[in-house]
């Protein structure tokens, strides 16, 4: 048992890109997928900002080839989009050929749909097209992405707030190790809502500025919305086929801060535990790991919590870290996927990305993040962290897959073919 | 090996109130079934239930009543199973959002996240450990039985505590009634069977359960298995996935002493497991369950419940039978429910 887990492909869609390759153009040039609302009907249009995906639902359903279906979410479309990206680029082809599972996280399944029907419902209950309301809970996605891409073996949907798509990612890789599974797509999707943007909003934790994580003046989150999938296979499929690798999935961790609701506790210690669960699985000592993607939301909350266990973890050798929030905004229960795909980018071309908007170091911390695009220098391994309401906290730890290797060529994925 | 060490149950049966199996059944006249619950201050405190919505309260409640009889200080991993989650919470969001958006109170956005019941359990239990939550329709719990599992045979937890939890609401009754789940008609729950005609009926319930590597004096039985399929699409399918899963594990449909079935009263699905009881279990005691709880998205808690109860008192009320088939011994049980022709599990648990 204990095998090695191994990401064969990627696949994204998200306000700075609407496939790999744009996102990572974005993120090497600098450019934030923070603006004012377009697409999302609220009246909070011109009071917060948000990270949309800038393409119209009739746009998704072309882009995903289902032009003219009614049926459609837009979490399902973002959905079904980075999925079918992810299965190309680990250019899977006869699907039977091993068990393959998909799990899908989503905090909001099809509520972008059905927060239009409640409107109508309640003011007759005879009213409403039912087209809005059947897609509702949160399996629906799963199982219409899963049949896009052609999956049958297992499927299963995660929602752990937050860091739902961690958890997808840590189920997925258990069933590969234990041999119920040889192969698991794993991420999550959401779409923006105005049920979430409302319910942050009542929270009071929507930036008007948009987000800027690890600043001493930071002032919330800022919404968005995408998806992203990974795929992983076991060491018998990629040592078989003879599978370029894009990473090894070394360890993961998952914990719960078990202390409020909606806060983080002040002294993380859901934090540090994920972390140091995932530490400890990969067998890799803190001096090893080269970057941390951190959740870093912009919250005063959580920035503050994530930083403290960051530096109780790591002491005064802190690596590099940065969030890469204030690109796609807070993509929720795609945000664990969404920052797997971008520090998989990070191992694959040896670049850090820049942790945009900060300005002044926080004062209860020592540490603070990268703040401009590094390249040529080393990434090997990557620590991932999401975080959640309800003290779900998870995180993951990527590794190049041989030490001695160069950047890895998969798909075209080499950083000259990308600046 | 897994063993169901400690089960909570609220119900629209006595589940959470006395120990005894089914010894008396409450009969409704209903458009859907509604728990009947415990009184919360033994479980949770008042002045933090005050705030907490029906579902959380059920949730931490019979997660507490299987801890408790489980006789386990800490859970390894809490998950839980819910097909919908705070369905009350996200209804209230839904009207304010109508009202142009106008809404102050947070309570309602954060008890409608899915993850709610997981972590409401882990801070009342000051649990620090594993906390996950799966909300796949008739999935859920069985992901999360599929999930505790692993843990266990990885030798990462000893003792995970899996939860399947759902509520209904009369407005989600009254949406889900026009997409054609349901019955039209308030029915009796103990005539179901009579009804034959399309539309299940709607219930609700949480059932935890805290399932060990090792036996202790509560013990309820071994669970030996479970899985999820999608689209097996038709009776020869299933069959086929029912004799490999239970060859999987050493057994053939003829070993099975009890197949517990998912029969909710719809006319439009039932007949698939007449189907498979025809075909594969056609000398066997064949039971059902769902007359007492309703459906609902993660029912077969319910099932399971039953099930462990069967073993452990080694007695198989009547108000379960759906033939009239005794069985000889009561050793194993399989579980099967389906959902729409859709989504498929099964559930095989044994005696000890």
């Amino acid at each position: 048992m204990s095998k090695k887990i191994f990401v064969t492909g990627i696949g994204i869609i998200c306000a700075i890109g609407n496939n790999v390759q744009e996102t990572l153009s974005s993120l090497v040039g600098s450019r934030w997928g923070i603006g004012e609302i377009t697409l999302l009907n609220t009246i909070l249009k011109g009071v917060v900002p948000i990270a949309e995906v800038k393409l119209s639902t009739t746009e998704l359903l072309d882009l995903s080839g289902n032009s003219g279906r009614k049926d459609l979410t837009r979490t399902t479309l973002l959905g079904m989009i980075a999925a079918s990206e992810a299965m190309a680029s680990a250019g899977i082809q006869e699907i039977g050929k091993y068990r393959t599972g998909f799990i899908s996280a989503t905090t909001v399944g099809g509520m972008d749909r059905s927060e239009n029907f409640y409107k109508e419902f309640l003011a007759n209950p005879s009213k409403g097209k039912l087209i809005d309301v059947i897609n509702h809970d949160c399996g629906d996605s799963t199982e219409r992405i899963a049949r896009h891409i052609g999956i049958t073996d297992f499927v299963t949907t995660v929602s752990t707030a937050c860091s739902s798509s961690v958890n997808a990612l840590i189920f997925g890789s258990n069933l590969i190790k234990t041999g119920q599974l040889d192969r698991v797509i794993v991420g999550g999707t959401d779409s923006a809502t105005r049920f979430t943007l409302n319910g942050f909003n009542t929270l009071m934790i929507l930036d008007k500025t948009g987000c800027h994580p690890f600043d001493e003046n930071r002032a919330g989150l800022t919404l968005g919305e995408g998806a992203a999938y990974l795929v992983l296979e076991s060491e018998e499929i990629v040592l078989k086929e003879e599978k370029s690798v894009l990473a090894e999935v070394s360890g993961y961790g998952n914990a719960n801060d078990a202390y409020h609701q909606t806060a983080s506790s002040p002294d993380g210690t859901g934090a540090w535990m994920a972390m140091s669960k995932a530490l400890e699985m990969s067998r890799l000592s803190l001096s090893e790991i080269d970057y941390i993607n951190v959740h870093g939301t912009g919250t005063q909350n959580n920035d503050l919590s994530e930083g403290i266990a960051i530096e109780r973890l790591f002491g005064d050798r802190v690596p590099r870290f940065s969030s890469t929030k204030a690109f796609t905004g807070h993509t929720l229960g795609a945000s664990g996927a969404i920052e797997a795909v971008i520090s998989i980018l990070s191992i694959v071309n040896n670049m850090i990305f820049p942790n945009l908007n900060f300005r002044t170091q926080m004062k209860e911390l020592k540490i603070k993040p990268v703040t401009e695009l590094l390249t040529n220098i080393p990434v090997k391994r990557v620590l991932s962290n999401s975080f959640g309401f309800g003290g779900n906290n998870s995180a993951v730890v990527f590794s190049k897959p041989d030490d001695n290797s160069a950047p890895t060529e998969h798909n075209g994925l080499t950083p000259e073919l990308l600046i | 090996m897994f063993f169901i060490n400690g089960i909570g149950l609220i119900s629209p049966q006595k589940t959470s109130e006395t120990k005894e199996f089914l010894k008396e059944v409450i009969e409704y006249h209903a458009d859907y079934l509604t728990c009947i619950e415990p009184v919360y201050r033994t479980y949770i405190d008042p002045i933090a239930a005050r705030r907490m919505s029906r579902l959380i309260k059920m949730g931490i409640a019979s997660a507490r009543m299987s801890v408790a009889e489980a006789g386990l200080e800490m859970p390894d991993a809490i998950i839980t199973g819910t097909g919908l989650g705070s369905v009350e919470d996200t209804e209230k969001i839904l009207a304010e959002i109508t009202k142009e958006e106008h809404f102050l109170n947070p309570t309602p956005f954060i008890q409608s996240t899915y993850n709610t019941i997981s972590s409401q359990i882990a801070i009342n239990l000051k649990c620090l450990n594993y906390n996950t939550t799966y909300v796949h329709r008739t999935f859920s719990f069985e992901s999360g039985l599929i999930d505790g599992m692993l843990q266990i045979e990885e030798g990462t937890a000893s003792d995970v505590l899996i939860g399947a939890i759902d509520q209904m609401t009369l407005n989600h009754l009254k949406i889900t009634r026009r997409i054609g789940l349901w019955k039209m008609q308030p029915v009796n729950n103990l005539q179901l069977m009579d009804e034959d005609s399309p539309g299940a009926l709607a219930g609700e319930g949480s059932a935890f359960f805290v399932i060990g590597a090792k036996p202790v004096p509560s013990t309820y039985c071994r669970l030996t298995d479970a899985g999820v399929w999608i689209n097996l699409n038709g009776s020869l399918k299933i069959n086929k996935a029912v004799e490999e899963f239970l060859g999987n594990n050493g057994l053939t449909p003829g070993d099975i002493d009890i197949v517990m079935l998912g029969n909710n009263g719809d006319s439009n699905y039932d007949f698939l497991y007449a189907n498979l009881a025809d075909q594969l279990f056609p000398g066997t005691a064949q039971a059902w369950y769902k007359h007492l709880c309703g459906e609902y998205h993660t029912a077969t808690g319910f099932g399971l419940w039953a099930a462990a109860n069967i073993l452990k008192h080694q007695s198989y009320p009547e108000i379960l039978h759906l033939n009239e088939i005794q069985p000889s011994r009561k050793k194993n049980i399989l579980i099967y429910n389906q959902y729409r022709n859709v989504n498929h599990s099964m559930t095989l648990v044994q005696s000890c």
